[in-house]
């Protein structure tokens, strides 16, 4: 106890001269401050005073002009165009009511504008410009510039303003710039974006911002002691961004956005040999030139409460259970792993049973499809034919094959938000759902049910790898982005061949679901169906519209010319129906484009404009 | 003494008392920070280009600092200490939730998104970390002994590295220096602090080569010369000592300051608003603020020396130090003589979060003070 307090009494004496020492110290810091400051004011104060009045010179910083985008034939995708504004200098304005006046006439302003920019003329310095109205028309400029000897504080001035003059058209490709806010500032480096108005937010003015945003430079200018310009000392000139080019081609882009014409859903256009993406679709589309210097919060809220999700990019964003368009490398599977013989006939009747268990699985023709071999049952599309395939083959080797086929996972396509898709396995289904697999769920798997999701870029991806016999290119959007081709190895390239053949036969096959676009040049393809399995239930539609809703999406895979593929395209129409009906002549329109007009014929205006 | 006063004093007197002894305050304290605080209003009507609607925000951001100041003077000083182990436990929590989930986010650390509110744990570690090691020591024999000296000294090093991972530096060493501080008023043994500053010492080219990022480090070696980078970091430093010695002993007067005025000065209403003062108000402005600031801290000392429970006097004490810290790092920033690190003087930068913090903080200094088992006696 005496030790406790002697402890207590020795700690309160330690502290009580701690404290004394610790008030010793700030005031040591305080003195040392005031020093440093002294030091500055007095000794230094002829310097500094000099380089204040004399020498004073201010840093402008010159933002760098951004990259623009073209297309493959060189049409400009995202432009830079110079904005007009007006300002009145009052030191140099003769008489500022006057010129006010005549200004508020001309440019029709309001009488609360009009109170606002006389406050802010009051407030401001004099030899500070005072904005009076962005954006100028034409018209407006010249009203300015005819009452110019009577306007003498008044300047236009003119700055660069992103535009994006096909709209919708691109704007899931391209993207789009707006201001610089919080969440960008920490990605980037802020003394490179002093003076920049525009950050890329989206598609390619994202993925590329560092090519395009370039280097700013600077003018260090004379200023005298009031702050006016004397003379500039020197220039650095910014480095402008540079310009990318695209592989898409916009003439293409514009059939396939007519094509689609109505529906919600994606067009993706792939040239098979190269990887380039020609033409990348998803609709509805939005108004890029929105957003450029900041939407309102009206139009972005009615953009985003849009029960067809116009801002949703369905084209790589969205994933769609693939349907039957995955049965051509289900088949592909299957004789690599020496499940199927082609030539073997097999009998499909109305439905298929797992052995010892009662569920059936309903083929989509009600009475079957009779004996079909593996060509057969690629062109009418059979059901039960894969469900047994897929049953035999199990979820593992499914899951392998898929894989290795690249779906499940990201094309690697040079955009910032690319879906994965998902091709399911045990490992999966345990990680996320805390099941085990069931046998039935490798069923349906078989004809791209249940819980595989597929983009459609993805698919376009798969269908060029079919027309090239395993070669794969990484799908690519700027021209310098070609990556080296892999391969898909199988045991026998006489597989491709096979799949390739049934693939022609869905479209040149006189019993071919996809028969009625049989072309004047051979297209091989691949119907298929997505089941829609459920409308929100918070949402309200009238009962046309539930019903709309409540089709099937129809998609389509194909690629042209046969013997030469030069295009692949995936077409999904959301509630489309039936992928035969709807879909594939969407896919026909695109080809007969690509393969049948001159491509270096002049852009067609009613496509262009498409997207308004 | 105080019972002579109580028969002959004029009624308005004994207003006063009673309505002391009702609501806790220490004037002396709160004089001091509302002339601070009002020469920031005087010094920022400048800065930011005379604008009235600046000069309307920032007093409501005060009137509501000025608030929270008086409210947790309110509290019980032992309240705090029974708090401080969970809201240490739940901020380090926080960190180690910003740590592992702005991994993935990547970039911006600093912020922990509860969906309702979005708030930076450091701040809220600046609060926590003195309360907690005070707590902690005023448990134990003083001077504390060296397992106790470890204990302590993990639970400041490892929310400090955390935050410095962020990275936030700025915070981190801020952070550090309250919990350090309680240690050291705890009377940490001279030869630990001497085995610190050694291991600090030892410390630092491995914190340069390996843990201090680029930009980091430009402003460190921008601090030998400002004159390398005159578009980047430099330019501040050099703007700022420009509008300081141009403003010479005594200043240019309110709203004649050029450098100001003339953009040339970054953040001139932020962590640069010291030199739109010193430019304006010569160096016997600077004589006054700084005058002021040493007050605050001293009274803050006063109050610790004065309090009565251990660990009153530790917080305290760590609190009027930090305070001290808050000064030298921005004001040495400021005359060029410390880096260029994103840290706010304290009551005149213009800034919600940072303010909170010090109002905070000063808040349970006038606690500790008023807040006593004889009321009124020994004032």
């Amino acid at each position: 106890m005496l030790d406790r307090l002697h402890d207590y009494g020795r700690g309160r004496r330690v502290f009580r001269l701690r404290i004394l020492l610790a008030a010793l110290v700030s005031l040591l810091v305080i003195l040392t401050l005031l020093g440093r400051a002294a030091y500055l004011q007095i000794a230094q104060h002829e310097y500094y005073q000099g380089k204040a009045e004399q020498n004073r010179t201010r840093v402008v910083v010159l933002p760098p002009e951004r990259g623009r985008i073209f297309d493959a034939q060189g049409l400009v995708v995202a432009d830079n165009v110079a904005s007009y504004q007006v300002q009145i200098t009052p030191e140099h304005s003769r008489d500022i009511a006057a010129e006010l006046r005549m200004l508020t006439e001309v440019l029709g302003l309001d009488a609360a504008e009009v109170e606002a920019l006389n406050e802010r003329i009051r407030v401001g310095r004099r030899f500070d410009p005072v904005l009076i109205k962005a954006d100028l028309d034409e018209v407006e400029r010249a009203r300015i510039a005819r009452l110019k000897p009577w306007l003498h504080g008044t300047e236009i001035v003119s700055s660069l303003k992103r535009v994006y003059p096909y709209r919708g058209l691109l704007a899931h490709v391209v993207g789009y710039v707006g201001r610089i806010n919080a969440a960008d500032v920490k990605r980037i480096d802020a003394d490179a974006y002093r003076g920049t108005q525009y950050i890329g937010k989206t598609g390619i003015e994202r993925q590329y911002e560092d090519r395009l945003h370039g280097e700013p430079g600077h003018r260090v200018i004379e200023v005298d002691a009031l702050g006016r310009e004397i003379k500039v000392l020197e220039t650095v000139r910014p480095t402008p961004g540079r310009d990318l080019a695209l592989t898409i081609d916009v003439g293409l882009q514009g059939v396939a956005a007519a094509a689609l014409g109505e529906y919600t859903g994606a067009v993706v256009a792939q040239d098979p040999r190269t990887g380039a993406i020609r033409a990348m679709v998803s609709r509805p589309s939005f108004d890029p030139n929105l957003f450029v210097d900041g939407i309102g919060h009206e139009a972005y809220r009615a953009l985003l409460d849009d029960p067809d999700r116009p801002l949703y990019d369905r084209a790589t964003t969205a994933t769609y259970p693939p349907g039957s368009t995955i049965k051509p490398v289900m088949g592909l599977a299957g004789m690599e792993y020496g499940l199927i013989d082609p030539d073997e006939p097999f009998f499909a009747g109305p439905y298929y049973q797992i052995p010892g268990n009662t569920h059936r699985y309903r083929d989509w023709r009600k009475w079957g499809h009779g004996w079909v071999d593996f060509k057969e049952s690629v062109f009418r599309s059979v059901d039960v034919y894969y469900y047994d395939l897929a049953y035999r083959m199990g979820i593992d080797r499914l899951h392998q094959f898929l894989t290795d086929f690249g779906l499940g996972q990201k094309t690697g396509i040079d955009l910032p938000s690319e879906a994965s898709g998902l091709v399911p396995s045990r490992e999966w289904k345990q990680r996320v759902k805390q099941q085990v697999w069931f046998p039935g769920e490798t069923v349906i798997a078989g004809i791209g049910q249940g819980y595989m999701l597929t983009s459609i870029l993805q698919l376009a991806d798969m269908t060029s790898t079919l027309a090239l016999s395993g070669t794969r290119h990484r799908p690519w959007l700027v021209a310098e982005e070609r990556a080296r081709p892999t391969q898909v190895e199988l045991s026998s390239p006489d597989y491709w061949r096979r799949v390739r053949e049934a693939m022609r036969a869905v479209v040149g096959h006189e019993r071919g679901t996809a028969r009625r676009i049989e072309a004047p040049y051979a297209i091989a393809g691949k119907t298929g169906t997505a089941q829609v399995f459920s409308v929100a239930q918070d949402e309200e539609y009238d009962s046309e519209e539930l019903a709309r809703r409540l089709h099937d999406h129809a998609l389509f895979v194909g690629f042209a010319p046969f013997d030469d593929p030069k295009l692949s395209v995936a077409v999904i129409a959301e509630h489309g129906g039936s992928g035969s009906g709807t879909a594939a002549p969407i896919a026909r329109q695109v080809m007969d484009f690509w393969l049948g007009v001159e491509p270096d014929a002049e852009v067609q205006p009613e496509f262009t404009e498409y997207g308004d | 003494m105080a019972s002579d006063r109580l028969q002959d004093t004029r009624w308005t007197d004994r207003v006063g008392m009673t309505l002391r002894s009702v609501f806790k305050v220490d004037p002396l304290l709160l004089f001091f920070i509302s002339l601070i605080a009002m020469i920031g209003v005087v010094a920022g009507y400048s800065a930011s280009e005379q604008s009235a609607a600046w000069v309307e925000r920032s007093i409501l951001r005060l009137g509501l600092g000025f608030a929270l100041m008086l409210a947790i003077a309110q509290i019980p000083q032992r309240w705090f200490f029974v708090v401080a182990p969970w809201l240490f436990v739940m901020v380090l929590s926080m960190l180690v939730a910003v740590w592992l989930v702005g991994d993935m986010g990547g970039g911006a650390q600093r912020w922990l998104d509860l969906g309702v509110i979005r708030f930076q744990p450091a701040e809220l570690m600046k609060v926590a970390m003195p309360m907690t090691i005070a707590w902690f020591l005023a448990r134990r024999p003083l001077p504390p002994g060296a397992l106790d000296v470890l204990v302590a000294m993990l639970a400041v090093m490892i929310p400090t590295a955390l935050i410095a991972i962020q990275p936030d530096l700025g915070s981190s060493l801020l952070i550090m220096a309250s919990g350090l501080f309680v240690l050291f008023f705890a009377g940490l043994s001279w030869w630990y602090i001497g085995g610190f500053a050694a291991l600090s010492a030892a410390a630092m080219p491995v914190m340069w080569f390996f843990f201090m990022h680029a930009y980091q480090k430009e402003r460190v070696l921008t601090l030998f010369n400002p004159a390398g980078d005159p578009l980047g970091a430099g330019y501040h430093t050099i703007q700022s000592m420009i509008a300081i010695g141009s403003g010479g002993v005594w200043g240019k007067g309110w709203l004649q300051g050029t450098q100001s005025h003339l953009d040339f000065l970054p953040e001139g209403t932020t962590d640069f608003i010291l030199a739109v003062f010193a430019e304006e108000f010569g160096l016997v402005g600077l004589l006054a603020l700084f005058a002021l600031y040493l007050a605050v801290i001293w009274r803050g000392l006063y109050i610790a020396e004065h309090a009565e429970s251990v660990e009153g006097r530790l917080l305290a004490a760590s609190i009027s130090m930090t305070f001290m810290v808050y000064v030298l790092v921005n004001a040495g920033m400021v005359l060029g003589l410390l880096p260029v690190v994103g840290a706010p003087l304290p009551l005149l930068s213009y800034g919600g979060t940072a303010l909170v913090t010090i109002m905070v903080g000063l808040g349970m200094l006038m606690s500790i003070r008023t807040q006593r088992s004889f009321l009124g006696h020994d004032r």
